[in-house]
């Protein structure tokens, strides 16, 4: 008897392991169905459905401007399914492999403009080359650049840019004893950011308690260096952060905020700084064209009719996307068809509708028209016409592969420092070097 | 649980018994009653395998699973920590030899990232175990719906480290948050508790805290339970308050449980990484505009993932785990030397 409990026991554990196999296997199967059925697809069997997959980080207004459904329904055979990553950081790593891999990378993949120079850099074989496929005087010229390999290569197709505009608080600027007509105001700081930060003098002397006049030290600084045609690069791709004039002049920009009270000290994209929205904590932020959805969404009812935007005092660009079609993916020929779709001027006319996103295309600019909750939020302001004015005038950059980290070294370790710990100009400048010859890896 | 325990213990005793002979023979010999005969029947053959080959097949799945996913990626990490390999060309990886690691030790931020992990590492253990251990001697008397308790002092532990963390963030905020808001009521200057040294490593250490204690107070009570009450009562007997017992009953009682904690722990504060990554907010890699409490962990992801330098962030990776080592040795040495003193 002992024995067939013995057996029975062993019966049982093989059975046990076999279950778990087969369940191991059956993960596998269901993991690799997707493939399985977009290889069969692209053979073109019966159904005939194509699944393309698109991977974004944060909100780009595709599916919110209902873009997907309307190209489901021009292109039966076609189903879209959009990968979302929220954070940059954690997107852009995760892509660099699986490009390298050659799997796993989504049909169609959006690069952030901080990484576009890595991209053209050094992924450059892993994308189809866009250039033959589409008409190429749609966009920008200096935004085809930024995805233009040395041997005219075009690697992605412009999304939105970021062209610079200043959002403000009439209410806090009206208590405040200021100017609040946009074009009177833009006039008063016109041509340089210094002039800004006086009028933010000006603002302290008077402030409603609890407010301050900007947001960040970090974010005057990035706004103006994206105004100046020099930054972390030269032409000839070498890293020339410390003599470059552009980055001097924003910085010393940046160091008359964070040495002075006039920031609220907050830093960007973190829950403290969406609190400052809602809570009216600073009076003016610097705004490109994207950040006009987050500061609607942010502010909440209580900030309706109380913003409005005035023009830069420089034109400036800061952020924007790509979308490519990495070379691994299945569908290439679809991939394509639908990224030239996306980004054509009738449909990025459309995200601006929805999400202010602002066209890379200029033929979009005449039809562009805000939505009207957009418009009246921000005191019917012509963001259209601002945006665009600005759009038209931004100056050239050369941007390099490690433009992003080097920007964070000076924005979150150099100016913050001085701004939130204290310490001088010199010795943020100082930190930010020491932080950046690692980034280098000098 | 005894019938199991039974089936498990069953061949190697059966093994033993006919050692000398061949185990797979006997056992079928004994099994069938009525064997096949002869050696090279398959029957015979099959069992003697089936003997060989089945637990090797019950414990393959783990070493499968054990190498697929820690043994290769570790040495193929060293490989990595050998080479200069930048994560925009993984095919591009030239020989560096110890260069990595030489660059390592004389980088002030590893230096730094080590003080701090250390420093962080004593901040969140210390009191937590003290903490827990404390907890689990006032839960340990009667009380009235013990199990709540426990149960409350448990939830922490449920919670993801994200979702503490971002409440955690809002909690010190320096601009309105609730703690500068509390210490307000004392007269107590705003603290920026995420860019001043000690307060932003003290708040990383809090969440850590929060999470942690109630599962090490669990612990503790569950080795507190297997404590004969008659020690509780010859000491009572003797005059012993309270204190008194919970400081030569209980905790000479408590002494391998305890170590195992430290142990646990300290393991855990070499590791720690979501709690300062998601405390330092979109830049928080970095661990601080002057990595004041980036660890470890942090300096590695900075390196490898943000900045993208995999061969030096594979060397922080193998130092940390010779770290790790090390302190594994130490660990053994006490207990052992705890062993020797009992």
């Amino acid at each position: 008897m002992r024995t067939s409990t013995r057996r029975s026991h062993r019966l049982m554990a093989l059975a046990a392991v076999a279950a778990l196999t087969t369940g191991l296997l059956a993960g596998c199967a269901s993991d690799s169905d997707d493939g399985s059925s977009n290889s069969n697809d692209s053979g073109g069997n019966a159904k005939g459905k194509t699944t393309l997959t698109i991977g974004t980080f944060g909100v780009f207004g595709y599916k919110q401007a209902g873009l997907y459904d309307d190209y489901m329904k021009q292109h039966p055979d076609i189903t879209i399914k959009e990968n979302v990553t929220t954070r940059t950081d954690v997107y852009w790593p995760k892509v660099l492999t699986r490009l390298q891999a050659g799997s796993g990378t989504d049909d169609i993949q959006a690069i952030e403009v901080g990484n576009i120079t890595e991209a053209v850099q050094t992924q450059a074989q892993k994308f189809v080359d866009l250039g033959k496929d589409v008409d190429k005087s749609q966009w920008l010229d200096w935004k085809n650049a930024q995805a233009t390999t040395k041997d005219g290569k075009l690697i992605g197709l412009g999304t939105d840019i970021g062209p610079m505009a200043i959002c403000y608080r009439k209410d806090l600027f009206k208590k405040a004893g200021l100017e609040t007509d946009r074009t009177k105001l833009a006039e008063q700081w016109k041509g340089d950011w210094a002039k800004y930060v006086d009028l933010g003098k000006q603002y302290m002397k008077k402030a409603p308690s609890g407010t301050k006049f900007v947001d960040s030290a970090s974010s005057v600084y990035n706004a103006a260096l994206g105004g100046e045609s020099q930054t972390y690069y030269d032409k000839d791709g070498n890293v020339v952060w410390d003599k470059s004039a552009g980055v001097k002049k924003s910085w010393n920009v940046a160091m008359s905020v964070a040495t002075s009270n006039m920031s609220a000290k907050l830093k960007q994209f973190d829950k403290p700084w969406d609190q400052g929205f809602a809570n009216a904590s600073f009076a003016t932020v610097a705004c490109p064209a994207w950040m006009i959805g987050y500061i609607e969404q942010k502010s909440g009812d209580s900030g309706k009719g109380n913003w409005d935007v005035a023009a830069a005092p420089t034109a400036a660009n800061w952020g924007g996307s790509f979308i490519g079609v990495p070379t691994a993916g299945k569908h290439q020929k679809e991939a394509v068809a639908l990224a030239k779709w996306l980004t054509a001027p009738e449909q990025q006319a459309k995200v601006f509708a929805k999400q202010a996103s602002f066209p890379s295309t200029p033929a979009a600019y005449s039809s562009l028209k805000p939505a009207t909750e957009t418009t009246s939020y921000f005191s019917d302001a012509p963001i259209t016409q601002i945006f665009s004015d600005s759009a038209k005038t931004i100056p050239s950059q050369f941007h390099g592969a490690k433009d992003q980290p080097i920007g964070t070294a000076i924005t979150d370790v150099g100016i913050l420092q001085v701004e939130q710990k204290g310490k001088t100009p010199a010795q943020g400048w100082d930190a930010a070097g020491k932080e950046i010859k690692d980034v280098l890896g000098q | 649980m005894t019938s199991s325990k039974q089936a498990l213990a069953d061949p190697a005793s059966s093994a033993e018994a006919a050692s000398g002979s061949q185990p797979g023979a006997a056992r079928g010999a004994r099994g069938r009653g009525t064997p096949a005969q002869g050696p090279d029947s398959w029957r015979s053959r099959f069992y003697r395998w089936d003997m060989k080959a089945s637990p090797y097949v019950f414990i393959a799945p783990f070493f499968i699973i054990f190498g697929a996913f820690s043994l290769i990626p570790l040495l193929y990490t060293a490989w990595y920590s050998l080479h200069n390999v930048q994560l925009s060309a993984l095919d591009h990886q030239t020989w560096a030899g110890l260069d990595n690691y030489r660059n390592l030790l004389s980088s002030d931020f590893f230096w730094n990232a080590l003080k701090n992990t250390f420093t962080i590492g004593v901040l969140a253990t210390v009191p937590q175990l003290m903490a827990a251990l404390w907890l689990a001697h006032l839960l340990n008397y009667h009380l009235r719906g013990s199990t709540v308790w426990r149960v409350v002092m448990l939830t922490p532990y449920a919670t993801s480290v994200a979702a503490a963390t971002l409440v955690f963030t809002l909690l010190y905020s320096w601009d309105g948050g609730m703690v500068n808001w509390f210490l307000d009521f004392f007269g107590i200057d705003a603290i920026n508790w995420r860019e001043s040294d000690v307060g932003s490593q003290f708040a990383v250490s809090s969440i850590v805290i929060w999470r942690w204690t109630g599962y090490n107070a669990l612990i503790y009570l569950a080795a507190m339970q297997a404590i004969p009450s008659d020690l509780y009562e010859s000491a009572a007997i003797d005059g012993a308050n309270r204190w008194q017992q919970f400081l030569h009953v209980t905790v000479p009682q408590l002494r391998p449980t305890i170590l195992f904690t430290v142990v646990v722990s300290t393991i855990g504060a070499t590791q720690l990484f979501g709690e300062p990554l998601l405390f330092g907010g979109v830049s928080g890699s970095k661990g601080g505009s002057e990595h004041q409490y980036q660890t470890l962990g942090l300096y590695m992801y900075d390196q490898g993932w943000i900045i993208g330098n995999l061969g030096k962030a594979s060397a922080i990776a193998w130092s940390m785990f010779l770290i790790l080592l090390i302190v594994a040795v130490i660990n053994l040495l006490l207990t052992r030397r705890l062993r020797k003193s009992q």
